[in-house]
């Protein structure tokens, strides 16, 4: 089949298209996304790769290219790609090579970056993404490879001259490419989403997207439905997932409407300006790359042994697919609780704790709705949940063995998440105990009926609705402790219904 | 008391051991020997308070015992390697005010073990060249002058600053590099020894890096005993040298057991090259029979791919080169030449800062390199360099060493050659393949030419064994009793 | 293969070299005068062969990840030919 039948065929019959003047538009999307290994040093010197800190602080004489400087790797970078192939479903090669992308810029010390052209150290894998529809795209991957990462060029202090730190040179790059696969802005932000979760899961990438640990490059082209592909463009360097739909939205229409207008679309590199919405051409970056790839000198090719690789795949966590299914086989969550659930390694864990033993849908909903309702408001992640599992689990404890009722649970958790208070203590000394004697319950509303004839006398006479007046008055008057069902029941009784 | 300066690196340190002079005295005559012959244009970087007080401390270790392998013994660096706050310019205009604020590992080892400093020795610009000639610092002369004419001669390069300088008196030893025959070339045209290890003995950590994967540090001086003890210090695993190999570094001295019955060594027919000199031949025959005297096979044998090693080296080292010299840009050292923007300033600082040999070697790398030629050149280029490589690796399973002409002349007439690069280029012809295989090599000088101009006898070696490349260099030097020394027509 | 005037104007713009209009000419015979006695490299077979990796016969030492370096700010600022408050000045690049 020819690389177009296959494009047709796998994804002729999704919807999605865009409408324009002329018809129907179909979007070519793939992504080319930068990923900065976790990692404590640099992929070739012995530099800290921490975020931040003073100017050419995190700096060794090897990232600034000084003379006669030279390479070693890093064993802990090898690794982190590995696990990342592995993760991908990737085939991992046992030889690779590095190879000198050179060209000139002041954030390249060097004049050349280290990285992996010919032959890369991971190759074919898939990321599968959960459509919102319900069914799953399968994003095929081409390829992972090592590079550096390089400096940052301050472009706003002076007129004339740009300050340049060179703290990111040499930071260990994974860069993850993407067969063009993607149909839709949305899809690309759920790709995105779905691998930053895998790398979190692997501890490979903390996908913080803020601090520039996870850039995306994205190429957009348009064509008519089973048409031939168009050409393509670049948008470089996309920071948050607000702004890649963004950009794709903007490059889309941009493309479109050349089109239709009978123009051509120029191949070119793209930058997203996100103060204009807008994608704009890097005229400056017009010239043709000639990058003149070669084997660096300085190094070897790298040769890893199948026991190796082995070891790390031994270790690789549960991914998210394996531990949604089980979530949704093991502890008959929906698929969309489960998708949830393990959108993070961390969530994922602290429901396993609340859970076991007790009742799952139970506690994913606690989780899911309470917990992270919770979290959201305060601007609080799961670490740093002032509830912790256990608790919560207790919390539930309360709620099954009915010494809260629903309604009670709630506020106590509310109080447990404002003081970090055992559900217990919180208990017992605000003494929210559900009522669940059936004495003190009769006695509450014989008191109500008491003082309120006059509404007695309505529901005596068929206004069956008052009975939910005089449950709010009964509650009202136990501190919100009857226990629903029984008070119900109760309030029948007396009034025979 | 005798000119301390005749004295050769063993002597000295026997010496020096024996308390018969102090290390400041030792340095201080050569300090003395320096200033006389600046006419030769020799260093550079002279570093005349820094030898001293290098001097003084060497003579408190030597008088409390704790002397080094070449404790007190005063060296001249190639300044291609970058000395701790001491001007490193790669003879290029490029590098103006470059004080590293870092040793290379090579000259680390060396002050370890407690060399002195004398300074900083001229060399070919960047490395590039065979006679010394495209210094920024303007040419070396070579000690050495043919009977009865005052032409000023080329020492050699890219180490003639190194050559010289020993062939003068002017340091007991000089560290050099070998890139495709700048240690081994210079050393015959100036009369004394030169060696280039196997690729990865010496680390390149600090070196200012013209063709990464053919570059390698070594010793220059007076004798193949010297060349030796120099070589152990030198030698060594850098863990920073992704490319150093982690092998113990044997007593090289030792090695010089003056015995090599039963050794064979090849004679490359391919090395017989036209129009070769009838001197080179004869010495070349000669140098045969010395071996056969003492007790070795004579085999010949064939290394085919010989001529072509040349031409694929002339598209290997610069292509390597043009990416090696991209980090002279004038951003973070060196020369820059203020332009209008960014790319103006890059290209201004570079045409200013290079001279004309880099700029082409440069070009023709940029060249090899760039798409569409890729496999054309580079490729093609690395694929002869592994048959190359492959001649050697048949031709060791029969012989224990190779013996070749050092050079196709000796020492040429500055500015002799500038027309011509193919020409220049061919000086490197008997070294080349040393470097494409990353095989040792070593020159002794066996004799001189008609006009009394000193030529050396090359061996090769398998990897790793420079300890046989010594042992039969050493039985060389002995036959040859090569005595002759250059009239000291320098000397103010 | 031959190179033209117009080749050495672009190989120049890659490497960052400025040649004058009138030493574009002998730059370009330069070249082709090494180029082309390079070219007697197309008499050898090569086709049995892969090209070398290495001059050495190891393999690559890899490094444990341990922070060793760094924090050498005036080190790597030391020979700059313009710094301020910890950065490295450069000219602009012309958008």
């Amino acid at each position: 089949m020819s690389v177009q039948e296959i494009y047709d065929a796998r994804h002729g019959e999704q919807g999605g298209y865009i409408a324009g003047a002329t018809g129907d538009w179909e979007l070519i999307i793939g992504m080319e996304v930068h990923a900065q290994v976790s990692s404590k040093a640099k992929l070739f010197s012995g530099a800290p790769t921490d975020f931040g800190g003073e100017p050419n602080e995190h700096v060794s004489l090897v990232d600034a290219a000084m003379p006669g400087m030279l390479p070693v790797i890093n064993e802990f970078c090898v690794a982190q790609a590995v696990r990342t192939g592995l993760g991908l479903k990737a085939q991992i090669n046992l030889r690779s090579v590095f190879d000198r992308k050179n060209y000139f810029y002041p954030d390249l010390p060097q004049g050349y970056q280290i990285s992996q052209f010919t032959f890369p150290i991971v190759g074919r894998g898939e990321v599968r993404v959960d459509m919102p529809d319900g069914g799953t795209r399968i994003v095929r991957i081409e390829r992972l490879h090592l590079e550096q990462d390089a400096g940052k060029s301050l472009h706003d202090q002076h007129p004339s001259m740009s300050y340049v730190d060179l703290n990111r040179s040499g930071v260990a790059l994974m860069e993850i490419v993407s067969q063009p696969d993607i149909r839709s802005a949305e899809e690309a932000t759920l790709y995105l989403e779905k691998l930053r979760t895998i790398l979190r899961y692997l501890g490979t990438c903390d996908g913080n997207m803020q601090e520039g640990s996870m850039r995306a490059d994205i190429n957009v082209s348009v064509r008519k439905p089973g048409g031939p592909l168009g050409t393509r463009c670049e948008i470089k360097n996309v920071n948050s997932m607000r702004f890649i739909r963004q950009a794709i939205e903007y490059e889309a229409r941009r493309q479109i409407e050349i089109l239709e207008e009978g123009g051509a679309i120029r191949q070119e590199t793209r930058l997203y300006d996100q103060v204009k919405g807008e994608t704009r051409s890097m005229r400056s970056k017009e010239e043709s790359h000639d990058y003149r790839y070669f084997p660096d000198p300085d190094l070897l090719p790298l040769e890893l042994t199948q026991t190796w690789v082995d070891e790390i795949a031994k270790s690789l966590p549960e991914l998210p697919d394996a531990k949604k299914a089980r979530f949704i086989s093991g502890y008959g969550l929906s698929a969309y609780d489960a998708s949830l659930l393990v959108a993070d390694r961390e969530t994922a864990e602290f429901f396993e704790r609340v859970a076991k033993g007790r009742d799952a849908k139970i506690a994913a909903n606690w989780v899911i709705t309470n917990l992270f309702g919770a979290l959201n408001e305060a601007g609080k992640t799961i670490e740093t949940s002032p509830v912790s599992a256990d608790a919560l689990g207790r919390l539930l404890d309360l709620l099954a063995d009915q010494t809260l009722s629903s309604r009670l649970a709630k506020d106590v958790f509310e109080i447990m998440f404002l003081s970090g208070d055992a559900p217990e203590k919180i208990v017992a000394e605000r003494g929210l105990r559900q009522v669940t004697d059936t004495g003190a319950i009769d006695a509450a509303i014989d008191a109500v009926m008491a003082a309120n004839p006059d509404k007695v006398a309505e529901v005596k006479s068929g206004k069956d609705k008052l009975l939910g007046w005089f449950v709010g008055q009964v509650m009202k008057s136990t501190g919100g402790k009857a226990n629903p069902q029984m008070l119900n029941d109760a309030l029948r009784q007396k009034f025979g219904l | 008391m005798t000119d301390l300066t005749e004295l050769s690196l063993a002597q000295a340190r026997d010496g020096l051991r024996a308390k018969k002079f102090s290390a400041l005295e030792l340095t201080d005559a050569y300090l003395a020997a320096m200033a006389a012959a600046r006419v030769l244009n020799c260093y550079i970087t002279e570093t005349p308070e820094r030898a001293r007080e290098m001097a003084r401390t060497s003579d408190s270790r030597i008088a409390s015992g704790k002397a080094g392998a070449l404790e007190g013994i005063p060296l001249g660096i190639k300044d291609l390697f970058c000395t701790k706050d001491v001007l490193s310019t790669a003879a290029s205009h490029i590098l103006d005010g470059f004080k590293p604020a870092y040793e290379s590992t090579v000259t680390t080892n060396l002050w370890r073990e407690g060399a002195v400093m004398l300074g900083k020795l001229n060399l070919d610009e960047f490395a590039m060249g065979s006679s010394n000639e495209t210094s920024y610092y303007g040419p070396v002369i070579n000690p050495w002058r043919r009977t009865g004419d005052t032409a000023k001669l080329v020492p050699g390069g890219s180490s003639g600053g190194s050559s010289a300088a020993i062939a003068a008196h002017l340091c007991v030893a000089a560290t050099g590099t070998d890139t495709g025959g700048s240690i081994r070339q210079p050393a015959a045209f100036t009369g004394i020894v030169g060696l280039k290890p196997t690729y990865g003995r010496c680390s390149r950590w600090g070196i200012v890096a013209f063709a990464s994967s053919l570059d390698q540090a070594g010793p220059m001086a007076r004798t193949v005993r010297d060349t030796a003890i120099l070589l152990g210090v030198m030698a060594g695993h850098d863990p920073k040298d992704s490319t150093s190999v982690d092998r113990p570094v044997p007593d090289y001295e030792a090695a010089l057991t003056g015995d090599i019955k039963g050794m064979r060594i090849g004679i490359p027919a391919e090395y017989r090259v036209d129009g070769m000199p009838a001197g080179i031949e004869a010495m070349w025959s000669r140098g045969a029979n010395w071996l056969r005297d003492a007790g070795a096979e004579i085999v010949e044998i064939s290394l085919p791919h010989t001529r072509y090693a040349l031409p694929a080296y002339y598209i290997v080292a610069p292509a390597e080169a043009s990416s090696n010299l991209a980090r002279y840009d004038g951003m973070r050292f060196g020369l820059r030449v203020a332009g209008k923007d960014l790319t103006d300033t890059y290209e201004k600082s570079r045409s200013a800062g290079f001279g004309a040999e880099v700029k082409r070697r440069i070009l023709i790398g940029t060249y090899v390199l760039s798409a569409g030629y890729y496999d054309a050149y580079y490729l093609r280029a690395q694929r002869v360099r592994t048959l190359i490589a492959n001649d050697f690796k048949a031709a060791f399973e029969k012989v224990d060493a190779i013996l070749t002409p050092a050079t196709p002349s000796p020492a040429f007439a500055i500015g002799a050659r500038n027309e011509d690069p193919i020409g220049m280029f061919l000086n490197d012809v008997f070294t080349v393949p040393a470097n494409l295989a990353g095989l040792p090599g070593i020159s002794v000088p066996a004799g001189l030419s008609e006009d009394g101009l000193p030529l050396g006898l090359q061996l090769l070696g398998k990897a790793f064994d420079e300890e046989t490349l010594l042992r039969v260099a050493g039985v060389l030097e002995d036959a040859a009793a090569f005595t002759a020394r250059p009239a000291q027509w320098w000397r103010a | 293969m031959s190179v033209n005037t117009d080749t050495v104007r672009r190989i120049a713009k890659l490497a960052r070299l400025a040649i004058t209009d009138e030493g574009l000419a002998p730059m370009a015979h330069e070249l082709n005068v090494i180029l082309g006695w390079a070219e007697q490299l197309n008499e050898v077979d090569t086709s049995a062969v892969e090209p070398m990796t290495s001059a050495v016969e190891t393999t690559l030492k890899q490094r444990p990840d341990i922070v060793t370096d760094g924090h050498i700010q005036e080190a790597v600022l030391h020979n700059a030919p313009l710094a301020e408050h910890g950065f490295f000045v450069v000219p602009k690049i012309v958008e």
